[in-house]
């Protein structure tokens, strides 16, 4: 490897805010998908969000921002050199994405057991708009989920490094990024609420 | 001119580090190398297109059509679509041209993030290689034509999922690539490379990074998807269970017709650079084509829907989007009279790759002006789906972004390896390709017009005469195309060196040693004026 030592912080910050842009027009496609389909069937879809578990999806997200406030606490213990209540809090963050994750597959096994899934018997009885509803609220909160479990996976590497001090006090962009991603993930999640279990 | 006569560091293409031969290629990090990387893969992959499109001209011939079947059309006519826009046409210029030169042009030692570059290329690659599985795996080759229209893609039993999971990876190259560039242009230009004292291909691929972050995403998720359609049928493409085929062409092209300008924009870059070279004076205009750069890519990103004139939207849509096409128009034309400007009272030094350059504005003009026709609603409904199509999007990416990427590498080929190569060859080689370019999409221009639908295997016997042309004419270009590209190769091999600067260029490349040093600079030179400042020009 060459000697050099290269380090721009400022840039690693920009080249993960224009990641989040992609991913924000990532979902953007769904959103406008949603936005026509729901202009479409506005009735169908006020009868699908009355299937969802409201209650359910609200505690999912005071845990989700609760989850982004302990990274956001993290960075800040980092800062001051608090390098085990930077891991506690880290830890924190990561039990609460779990728990995020294990309502969320309870939520989903309850419309399985109704049969409400794509391509079930069940779900094609009900009117056409009813079947998009369903199958958005399956992609979009499934793709939301992969995010949470990539976003659980670099928080996990970064819980590693702060303990083996490869993200140090002076050292902490990567620790800023993930936290930019989580934030990111919870951002998402705020629109999804409204969006499918407030619908109705 | 500093010359480079004592330089102790050794070019990029000697081994330095531990790994030696093939594996330092493929563990490198240096964005020199991983350009040299995409320019062989994707030389590789447009001459096994070029071989497909070969292949599709015989079968017009209609003696020819024994041997291959209905079926293996369409999937050939995918496959050619497919390797050429994802693997060829898109990445083309960006990843071997901008990774090559970007950070040299801008007077940097690399780029802002030199792994996630090879990361890219590895996506790159992977894609590729799961695009060519997908011709042999699950229900066969993909039959939908590229740009993979619902419900047809939904319901086919051709392994369409891998396909467009291999265009999704593709995406995910394409978006990386992206945001390294710009990166690397906000934060690593040379003192004093203010913004409008960068070379003009540095806006181009500035605003193609744009593109790539902003539009790719949403392709990327349209892709995702059908392939949740097909496995789950989740029902946003379905009629059947209250979806709509609509909205997955409005998502497609809000992608695919940016996409466009991602293949256009570095192509014009290229001639950009290389008009002011030999002419021999400074660009005219530099601002507005700077500008025009920015907006092409803010107006291109409005004027997807003219796919969709026969697709049944509204009139005011219609109308709306035919104005903004025509809009388009401007910029593009801003470019060509500046490049025309700059050559005007220039001391012209007349050279391979200002022939080339420009072959890519007399076709380009072509590929512009049946645009123009197309954004008019009537003329669209008329030639929609015929071969006219087929004729002004080879025009524009054949002979816009096609040219521009053979010019480029005859500009900068003599940089990048060190050799030089024959230019009676590539004059040779030029005839052909011209002829036979123009015989071969001008008779699909007029075949169009007569009301030759694009994709039939078989058709009428009145366009039969026209067909024979346009495939006699594909002769003429494999031709030309195998003599070009065969002159480089044995340039590569047993070509001459080459000088430092053999053009008389006056950008950052040409002050460098060719090949480049590893690390591009010894000093990062401080930059004090803009990028075509020829000396013999009185200021």
């Amino acid at each position: 490897m060459s000697e050099h030592v290269h380090r721009d912080d400022f840039g690693a910050r920009l080249g993960m805010w224009l990641f989040l842009v992609t991913e924000i027009v990532l979902f953007g496609g769904l959103f406008i998908g949603y936005s026509y389909m729901r202009y479409k069937y506005p009735m169908e879809f006020h009868h699908g969000g009355a299937e969802l578990n409201a209650t359910l999806g609200v505690i999912n997200t005071v845990v989700l921002l609760t989850s982004s406030l302990t990274v956001v606490l993290a960075i800040v213990a980092i800062q001051r050199a608090e390098k085990k209540r930077a891991m506690a809090f880290l830890g924190t963050t990561l039990v609460l994405g779990v728990t995020f994750l294990v309502i969320k597959s309870f939520e989903w096994a309850a419309k399985f057991h109704h049969g409400l899934y794509p391509n079930s018997a069940h779900l094609g009885t009900l009117p056409p708009g009813e079947q998009v509803f369903f199958g958005l609220y399956f992609t979009m909160t499934g793709l939301h989920g992969l995010h949470v479990i990539a976003g659980l996976s670099v928080l996990s590497v970064m819980l590693w490094w702060v303990a083996t001090d490869r993200v140090r006090p002076d050292r902490y962009i990567h620790l800023e990024n993930s936290g930019l991603y989580w934030h990111l993930v919870d951002v998402i999640w705020i629109f999804l609420l409204p969006l499918f279990y407030l619908a109705a | 001119m500093t010359t480079h006569a004592a330089t102790a560091q050794p070019s990029y293409l000697v081994d330095t580090g531990k790994r030696k031969g093939l594996l330092a290629w493929l563990t490198t990090t240096d964005h020199k190398r991983i350009g040299v990387l995409y320019l062989y893969s994707m030389i590789s992959f447009f001459l096994i297109a070029m071989g497909v499109g070969f292949v599709m001209r015989l079968v017009q011939l209609t003696t020819f059509q024994k041997l291959i079947t209905a079926q293996t059309y369409n999937a050939l006519f995918t496959l050619h679509g497919v390797i050429m826009i994802f693997l060829f046409v898109i990445p083309g210029l960006p990843a071997v041209f901008g990774n090559f030169f970007l950070p040299i042009l801008i007077g940097a030692k690399d780029v802002a993030f030199p792994r996630l570059n090879l990361t890219s290329w590895y996506f790159f690659m992977a894609g590729a290689i799961l695009a060519v599985l997908s011709l042999f795996t699950g229900g066969g080759a993909p039959d939908t034509g590229w740009s993979f229209y619902a419900p047809f893609s939904l319901k086919t039993g051709t392994n369409v999922s891998l396909a467009v999971f291999a265009a999704f990876v593709l995406g995910f190259s394409s978006m990386l690539t992206g945001i390294n560039f710009i990166t690397t242009i906000h934060r690593l230009r040379a003192p004093g490379m203010k913004w409008f004292r960068m070379p003009l291909m540095c806006w181009a691929l500035y605003s193609t990074s744009w593109i790539q972050l902003l539009a790719t995403p949403i392709v990327a998720i349209t892709l995702v998807l059908v392939i949740l359609e097909r496995f789950f049928g989740i029902g946003i493409f379905d009629p059947a269970k209250g979806g709509d085929p609509l909205l997955y062409q409005h998502l497609f092209w809000i992608y695919s017709h940016p996409a466009v300008y991602i293949m256009i924009l570095p192509a014009m870059g290229a001639i950009t650079e290389i008009i002011p070279t030999f002419a021999k004076r400074t660009i005219f205009g530099y601002k507005a084509i700077a500008f025009s750069s920015m907006a092409i890519a803010g107006v291109g990103s409005l004027v997807w829907a003219h796919h969709m004139f026969t697709s049944g939207m509204s009139n005011l849509a219609t109308i709306l989007f035919s104005l903004l096409t025509m809009i388009v128009a401007v910029p593009s034309a801003i470019k060509v009279f500046n490049w025309v400007s700059t050559l005007y009272k220039g001391s012209i030094d007349f050279q391979p790759p200002l022939l080339f350059a420009l072959t890519f504005i007399f076709l380009f003009a072509i590929g512009g002006l049946t645009g123009v026709m197309q954004g008019a609603l009537a003329i669209n409904v008329h030639i929609h789906d015929t071969y006219f199509i087929v004729g002004h999007f080879h025009y524009v990416m054949f002979g816009g972004t096609g040219m521009g990427f053979f010019a480029a590498l005859l500009y900068w080929f003599p940089k990048m390896f060190g050799k030089m190569y024959s230019k009676t060859a590539i004059y040779v080689s030029w005839f052909p390709i011209f002829i036979g370019f123009n015989m071969l999409y001008f008779g699909m221009l007029i075949l169009g017009m007569m009301g030759m639908p694009r994709r039939y295997y078989v058709h009428l016997p009145q366009f039969h005469t026209m067909h024979v042309v346009a495939t006699v004419g594909s002769w003429f270009l494999v031709l030309g195309l195998l003599t070009y590209f065969g002159t480089l190769l044995y340039a590569l091999f047993k070509g001459p060196k080459a000088e430092d600067n053999p053009w008389g260029g006056v950008t950052l490349e040409w002050t460098l040693p060719s090949p480049p040093i590893q690390e591009n600079f010894e000093t990062i030179p401080t930059i004090t004026h803009g990028p075509y400042h020829f000396e013999q020009e009185s200021k």
